[in-house]
Parts: structure tokens; sequence; C-alpha cells
């Protein structure tokens, strides 16, 4: 597919755990805005693909990235690129909301605090109640944000990690099956702030949801065991898919 | 009988009932082996319930009458022609006065009638003779002017007149097999009566050190002497094992030195108590030379018995914190040492206070060790530092249970209950510690 001013550029992308090769070499260009969806069966190697883009691979023992991928033509994996300073600007949003045991505030403070966002304590309520506006959460939690991040509803955590990552004002978010511990009514929610999030940010979304996939993307891509099999408008996956291997997916004879 | 194989696959009726009849049958056996096994479970705790409760009654029973002690409350004259005879008021030269002797005249006064000088020994013999001299001899020596008047003392009557008081030297027995003579016992039923001799709570206990007499002696210093070891084995443990366990856990190499080491790390948990004594006696008193019996090194030598233990403790605490957080932070741009410091580490940290607090009750409670580094020593004074040689309670046990006297054992006994309650308070507030920092999770 056909992507102009992408944002990542990746090209033969391999991941290794230890002798087991993971994802065998993938191709693709991301665009700049938007929703890009990562689906496949289980173990297909799409969260794995999705944690090359903010290097979060290198914390796991044995993991090891080849092939290029750059961010602004920018090569990620550059050996003079510092990975705290990617993630500044690749949020993420895992599968099991993680808030800290901290408060609200604290919570949605703690990317800026130590990247040295703000300076004094009114700038850093601004930055804390428009990042919380933007997760659309604020009307909820504006009267107690000093209890604890924890304490909140699922679908509320969820959005609260959202909201910290939004805090340090990143360029992208990758998303992690951040639907699949929620009910229903909350994933309905996150679905419409992933909507609002898009104008804004480079989404890229991993889901194990198909009518979620086809609900919240423009793009998807489909892997299948450790390769990329077919990337193109959702529209078009979902409808018309080039691949017998997605067209099986889809309709629920894989999977 | 027809087995479950030989019935078709159709005839499910039958089938339902051959399963009906076997499980029915086997249910019964399964329902037996579970209410064994609850039985057995039932009796372990009731065993076990029973042994404690045996433990307890018998320290309890033996050590909760040496909570009190019995008194003589006496008028002492102080008469100047034998405390200072040349007539000094000066308070060096009146330290050397002879105060028993006025506490022999005070003890002859209250029964004029003794005039043998055997009786006499005897009669003196009911009050705790060096306890009281130095009772005196204090009061002179604070205040001169006190020399020619009368003044009254309580001093503690001496040991086996309190034993017998208490009831533990049996009256019935021949006078020869008694350490109290019949006149004795006379005497001091008559001091009761005239309100002399009376029983009050034992502050000595709790407020005196050691000492040779039993009435005279107390746990102030190895209480003193056991928490000065506990708070600075902690000091030293705690850093080091958190720092060491945090440094395998979350920065070493996986390779082979950091096995070995982790391994090591786990053996010396099981290394006997004693060889830490062996190595704080070659490393601090030998090599660094610091003093033997002082509390400094009785504490070093423990924290080195603390240290694997809290080792074991935080990585466990360490690793029970789900990669949820951390990965949050890493996330955000965290550095792994941010990410361990901000936010591992502080949800850990119930986990390992809760662990050093046991570590430091297993501290309070050693013993070996402290004998290798001298500990052992008789010590009749309250360390006022950490430098001062000192004993620690334990060790106070072991020194007392091995005194003859029955006056000893009931003093153990209650040093035990003081140890054992110790323990059960910092227990009790490794558990309350732990709750309230869960509860902020």
């Amino acid at each position: 597919m056909d992507i102009k001013n992408p944002k990542f550029v990746c090209r033969d992308v391999r991941v290794h755990y230890g002798d087991l090769e993971a994802l065998h070499g993938i191709d693709i260009d991301i665009p700049d805005r938007g929703v890009t969806a990562f689906i496949g069966p289980s173990g297909c190697g799409k969260s794995t693909f999705l944690r090359t883009f903010n290097r979060m691979n290198d914390t796991i023992d044995g993991a090891k990235v080849s092939g290029l991928i750059n961010m602004d033509g920018q090569d990620i994996y550059d050996k003079n690129l510092d990975p705290v300073l990617l993630r500044a600007r690749v949020g993420m949003v895992f599968q099991k909301p993680n808030p800290f045991p901290k408060s609200i505030y604290d919570n949605v403070a703690y990317g800026p605090k130590i990247h040295g966002l703000t300076s004094g304590k009114a700038e850093m309520d601004a930055l804390v109640e428009k990042s919380l506006r933007r997760a659309g959460l604020w009307e909820e939690v504006k009267d107690r944000l000093k209890s604890p991040g924890t304490g909140l509803s699922g679908g509320q955590q969820q959005r609260l990690v959202i909201a910290r990552a939004i805090a340090v004002n990143p360029e992208v978010i990758l998303m992690d099956e951040p639907a699949s511990a929620l009910d229903p009514i909350a994933t309905a929610r996150l679905e419409a702030l992933i909507q609002e999030l898009k104008e804004r940010y480079c989404i890229i979304i991993v889901t194990h949801s198909m009518a979620q996939a086809a609900r919240v993307s423009d793009n998807t891509a489909f892997f299948y065991m450790g390769e990329l099999i077919e990337y193109d408008a959702t529209e078009k996956i979902f409808t018309n898919p080039g691949d017998s291997r997605t067209q099986d997916y889809i309709t629920g004879r894989t999977g | 009988m027809a087995t479950h194989s030989d019935i078709e696959e159709n005839d499910t009726k039958r089938a339902s009932q051959l399963r009906e009849e076997r499980a029915r049958k086997h249910l019964k056996s399964r329902r037996n082996r579970e209410w064994r096994f609850r039985l057995w479970g039932r009796a372990a705790i009731l065993f076990a319930l029973s042994a404690l409760a045996w433990l307890l009654f018998s320290i309890v029973g033996t050590g909760f009458t040496a909570f009190q002690q019995n008194f003589m409350t006496l008028d002492v004259k102080l008469e100047a022609s034998i405390i200072a005879p040349d007539g000094t008021r000066d308070p060096q030269k009146l330290r050397g006065a002879n105060y028993r002797r006025v506490l022999q005249d005070t003890m002859y006064d209250l029964f004029p009638d003794v005039t043998e000088r055997l009786e006499k020994r005897e009669l003196f013999a009911l009050t705790s003779a060096s306890g009281a001299t130095h009772q005196i001899r204090q009061m002179v020596y604070k205040n001169p002017s006190l020399i020619g008047q009368t003044v009254t003392v309580t001093v503690p009557t001496s040991d086996q007149v309190d034993q017998l008081l208490k009831g533990y030297i049996d009256r019935t027995q021949p006078e020869s097999r008694r350490k109290v003579s019949d006149q004795q016992i006379t005497w001091i039923g008559t001091l009761k009566e005239r309100g002399i001799i009376k029983k009050k709570f034992n502050t000595i206990l709790f407020t005196k050190p050691d000492s040779r007499d039993p009435e005279l002696a107390g746990i102030a210093g190895a209480v003193v002497g056991s928490m000065m070891i506990v708070v600075i084995a902690f000091l030293f443990a705690l850093p080091i094992g958190v720092g060491s366990a945090l440094y395998l856990d979350e920065f070493a190499p996986k390779n082979r030195w950091t096995d070995l080491i982790e391994i090591n790390i786990n053996n010396l948990a099981a290394v006997p108590s004693i060889v830490f004594g062996l190595l704080g006696l070659a490393i601090f008193i030998n090599f660094m030379g610091l003093h033997r019996s002082i509390p400094l090194v009785g504490g070093m030598v423990l924290a080195l018995r603390a240290f694997p233990t809290i080792v074991v403790a935080t990585r466990a605490s360490l690793r029970s914190v789900g990669p949820g957080i951390v990965n949050g932070a890493l996330s955000l741009g965290a550095s792994h040492t941010q990410a361990v410091f901000q936010q591992k580490l502080p949800l850990a940290a119930p986990g390992i206070l809760t662990g050093s607090i046991i570590a430091m009750a297993q501290v309070l409670g050693e013993t070996a060790p402290l004998l290798m580094i001298g500990m052992v020593a008789f010590v009749t004074e309250v360390p006022q530092s950490a430098m001062d040689p000192s004993t620690a309670l334990p060790v106070q046990i072991f020194l007392w249970s091995d005194s003859a006297e029955r006056a000893w054992s009931e003093r153990t006994a209650a040093a035990i209950i003081v140890l054992l309650l110790i323990l059960v308070v910092m227990n009790g507030l490794a558990i309350w510690l732990r709750n309230r920092l869960e509860k902020r999770r």
C-alpha cells in the first residue's frame, strides 16, 4: 500500500527471542495520522511488532531486533538514540490497565516530571488537566485528583493511562489490546476516545476483536505466523481481502 | 459383572445406572478420605497449639512470681560513731565506711533478745546485705548531713526469704535439708506481721543490670544491649541487603558469576549462626581490633546473620510486583533505574519491611554468635553506648539458667517472658505495618 509521508518506515524487521525468530522480515509504512490496526491470531507476532516501535523489546532478555525502522526518517535503533527519549515520543497503552499506585494527579504528572517538561506547579496543574480532558476523564475525576488511580474502574483506569501517555505530548500512541479487559460500555467509550485522538496522534492498535479493528481503524495489517500477510485500507481488508488467509481469519475459519 | 467398555454406546440408560452405582460406592471412600485428612489437620493443629500452651503455661507459671519481690522497710540509724568515727564529712572517705555494721545493728535492734553470734548471723542473713549496704552508702555519699539521723530504707530481702514467702521452700522438710532455719522462719513470720516485710512490684528486675545476688539482678542491661544490637544490625543489614537484592534482581548481568553469588547468598541463610560468631570474632575483633562484648560488634555480626533473610525477602517482594507497573514507567520514558526506584521499590517496600522486621526478631533471639564475641560476660552496668561492654537478653537468659539457686530460675523465666513479649510486639508491628502500607496501594 502506498502511504504519503509515513510516520514509520519499516524494512525487513525481524525479532528473535533467543534462537526463535518471531517476526520474519516485516515491510510496512505507517501513516502519520489516523489509526492503524494490527490483527491476527494469537502468537502471530503483532504485539511483538508493536513493541519494536518504542523499543520495549529491549527490556526483554534475549530479544533482538534487526532490520530498519525509521521514524520521520530517523533510525530508531540508531546506537546514538536514547530509548528514553524515543519513548517520550512514542507512548504506549497496555492490555491490562496499569496505573501507578499513586494519586490520579501523580499518575498523569509522572511522565512530565521525569522528563522535566514543566516548571512550576501551575504549569503542571494545567498540563494534568489538559491531558485528563483529552483522555475524556476530567469530568469524572476533577474532584478527586488526590485519590489513588487504582481506585478507578477498569475503563477509567485505561483512560487514565492514556492521559498519562498524552501528558508527555507524544507523536505516536501504541495500544496493545487496550479494550480486552474492559466491558462493552467501557470499550465503546475507549473507541470513541481513539476516534478523537487520531486527529492529533498516530495511533497503532493491536486488537483481537475484528469488529473493533473495523470500527476504529483506517488501515489494517493482518499478521500470520510472524509474517505480514496483507496491509490495506480497513474497508478493503474486511470487504474484499486479497489473500485467502486473511479471508479465512476474518470470516472466523482460522484463529 | 459388566464393565463400562462392555456396554454399547447407545445403551445410555444402563450406562448411567452403572455410573450411578459405582460412583456412589466410590463416593463413600472419597468422603472418608477427605474426612480423615481433615481430622489429621485438626489433630496437627491441636498438637501444635497444646505444645505452645504448655510452653507458655510452664514459662509464665515459673516466671510470673519474679515480677513481685519481698522488700524490708527498715529504719536505719546512721550512727556517726560507726560511719565517721573521725568526724569527717568528705564523701570520698565516707564511701569506705562500715555500712554493713550499721545495717547489722538495725537488724539486731529488731529482735533485741538475739545475742548469740550464730543467731545474729542468721538474723542478718534475712536481708540482702550487699544491696542494702550499697543503698545506704549511696544515701550518705549524696548527702553526708544524714549522718547521725535515722533514715527509712526499703531494701530487698535475701533471695532465700523471698523464695520462702513465695512458697518455693518446703517448710515441712527437716531443717537440715532446707536453706532457711526454723528460727529464721519464726523471724520472718514476725517481720511480716509487723509490716516490715512486704511484697511489692519488682522494679529491680526492670531497672537494674545483672548482679551476683538474684534479689538485686535485673534485665535492664541486657534489654538495652539487645536493643542496641537490633538497631545496629538493622542499620547495617537493611541497606546492604536491599541494595544487594536490587542489584542482583534488576541490574546485574545474568551470568555464571551472578548465579554463583545468588546460590551463595541463599546458602548463607542456612549457615549455622555460631559460624557468624566465629567470622565476627576473626574480622571485627582480631582483625579490626574492636573490643569484645560490645553491642557494635554484636550488631555487625548479627547483621551478617540477617543479611540473607533480608535479601531473600526483598527479592521475593520485588518479584511479586507485576511487570505492568515497570512497563508503564518505561513506556513513559523512565529509565530502568527510575522505574525500579520510583515505581517498583515503593510497591515492594511493605514486603521488604515485613521481612526485615522478622529478620530483626531472629536477631533478637540469637545467642550463639554472641557467645563467640564475648557478649557472655558478666556485666553489672547498663551500657551507655554501643562501645560499652554489654550483654543481650537471650545471653542473659542463658547465663541465669545456668545458676543453681531457685531464685534464678524464676528470673530466667521472667526474662524469657519479656523476650517473648518483645518478639510478639515486633511481629505485631510487622503485620500492622504491612497492612497499613498495603492499604495505600
